[in-house]
């Protein structure tokens, strides 16, 4: 319906071919800005391979969405701008009646849109070895080669971080090595929290009584942040550090004045173990 | 005015009392915040010092809390007489010097690294005279830690077979059973820095870690370094 009665004899416009092909030029002109300007400045940043990944994954959820943006927001403003009531009208608008092509259409284009992400999401988990997000006590795919476990305690309101491979020795701050495949163990002594290492794309659930194990190489020299995401308590707002990238050398001379500071300290720790039970669950228990 | 407008004029009105007192007590739950206290400097100190002396009590009792009389707490001293607060004001770029008379019985820690000594002058505490750079994690009550700071130290229990316990505070260091503990740190640039207890000492609530582990006031404060 347009906004006043055509002439008389005048047709009317082909409104669905004019839609369509602004729809078109649109979408032509918003992808590659998408794929190319955007894209490469999502989040989180390149600060590790898994980062990198979401990154890809951030521009190809994107552009697959631009489409779709287009297609309702220039159809509300074309339907704003040619079918606007005219000044003063109070005519009811045509009964809407259905039409099946055309919902046969949107089901179809939007049903293939979420299946093609559901495979693409999980192909890209499978090859991403959880993609930087925890994937329980067993992966079910696991990076080959070496590589250094480090566990993070989560309590209310910090996280600590032990090395197994150092004398079991825990710190208080992270320090991961440059290019080097990191076994992240997650767990808790208390609640729910989640590690969340936001430059380097991890974000782990820290759950009492569980290992929760990701996977993650830093693949530059850098400071990252360190926040809990999941609302843990009074504090859970304040629960964040900083953590570092460093060279080998670098990690090996920190790793190992840690130790020294800290040989007291190990001597009263635990074991080394995958969780810990949280005691004391009771005063004085 | 027919029945009917006066009716519905009545319950808008208690409708509107009572959201109203709803809000101002949300209003007071959830900006009501302890009073700030400032440590005391110390005259004649080379390097700019200043000392905080605090209580930690099992039960604050009724005189401090009266909501909550039998609630873990701290306690801090101003002008002779014990306040609880647990946000501090102290000076930027000096020492602080910190006084705690321990009361209360130990508890334990859940994660035992947290009983070694970190961030203090010299990286110890002195309990009853001793320096230390850790304790017994088991042996733990409370701790005070500032974590922005890269500030920890544990504070051992009294012993439970140890005479004169005090039930419900304020304590008093001259005549009940505590330990003191002393530690100085160095507050740097300014800034507020939340402070805490890593014990699991609220008894009686989930996990020993509800009540006064999440109210400002009692186990948990700030630092304000002015």
């Amino acid at each position: 319906m347009s906004s006043e009665a055509p002439p008389a004899g005048a047709p009317e416009p082909d409104h669905l071919r004019r839609f369509v092909s602004i729809w078109l030029v649109a979408t032509i002109i918003a992808l590659p800005l998408v794929i190319f300007v955007l894209g490469p400045n999502l989040p989180p940043g390149h600060g590790s391979d898994v980062a990198s990944g979401q990154v890809t994954d951030n521009t190809v959820l994107t552009a697959m969405a631009t489409p779709v943006l287009l297609l309702v927001v220039i159809y509300m403003i074309y339907a704003t701008i040619n079918f606007r009531q005219a000044k003063g009208g109070m005519l009811e608008g045509q009964a809407v009646r259905g039409d099946a092509r055309l919902q046969t259409s949107w089901i179809i284009i939007t049903g293939a849109l979420v299946l093609s992400l559901a495979v693409y999401g999980t192909i890209r988990l499978e090859q991403g070895y959880g993609a930087g997000s925890g994937s329980g006590p067993k992966p079910l795919t696991v990076p080959s080669g070496k590589k250094l476990p480090v566990q993070v305690i989560a309590q209310q309101w910090a996280f600590t971080y032990r090395y197994p491979t150092y004398g079991g020795v825990e710190t208080t701050h992270l320090e991961l090595p440059v290019n080097e495949d990191i076994e992240l163990h997650v767990t808790s002594l208390d609640v729910i929290h989640s590690f969340w290492a936001y430059q380097l794309g991890v974000k782990a659930d820290a759950n009492p009584g569980v290992d929760n194990v990701t996977f993650v190489k830093p693949t530059r020299i850098q400071t990252f942040e360190v926040h809990c995401a999941e609302l843990c308590g009074l504090w859970h707002g304040a629960m964040y550090d900083h953590g570092k990238v460093v060279s080998d050398a670098d990690f090996e001379t920190w790793i190992h004045e840690e130790q020294r500071n800290f040989a007291a300290t190990t001597k009263v720790l635990p074991p080394y173990a995958l969780t810990y039970a949280p005691e004391p669950t009771e005063r004085g228990h | 005015m027919s029945v009917m407008a006066r009716k519905l004029a009545g319950v808008t009105g208690a409708v509107v009392i009572v959201g109203v007192l709803i809000g101002l007590y949300i209003n007071n739950w959830a900006v009501s915040t302890p009073q700030a206290i400032s440590a005391t400097p110390v005259a004649d100190a080379t390097t700019p010092t200043s000392d905080l002396t605090l209580q930690t009590d099992a039960a604050v009792g009724p005189q401090e809390s009266p909501n909550h009389p039998d609630w873990v707490s701290y306690l801090v001293k101003q002008n002779g007489r014990w306040i609880r607060s647990t946000i501090f004001t102290v000076p930027a770029n000096s020492l602080v010097h910190v006084t705690v008379y321990q009361f209360d019985g130990d508890s334990g820690l859940r994660n035992p690294f947290l009983s070694a000594v970190q961030g203090t002058v010299g990286g110890t505490e002195t309990v009853d005279g001793k320096a230390l750079n850790h304790i017994n994690p088991e042996e733990a009550s409370h701790t005070f830690v500032v974590p922005q700071l890269g500030v920890f130290v544990p504070l051992p229990g009294v012993p439970e077979e140890a005479k004169n316990q005090c039930e419900v505070g304020p304590c008093d260091p001259g005549t009940m059973a505590h330990r003191t503990v002393e530690f100085t740190f160095h507050t740097g640039a300014k800034g507020r820095f939340r402070w805490q207890c890593f014990v699991p000492c609220a008894a009686g609530t989930y996990f020993n870690f509800g009540g006064p582990m999440q109210s400002l006031g009692y186990m948990d404060g700030y630092i304000d370094v002015v």
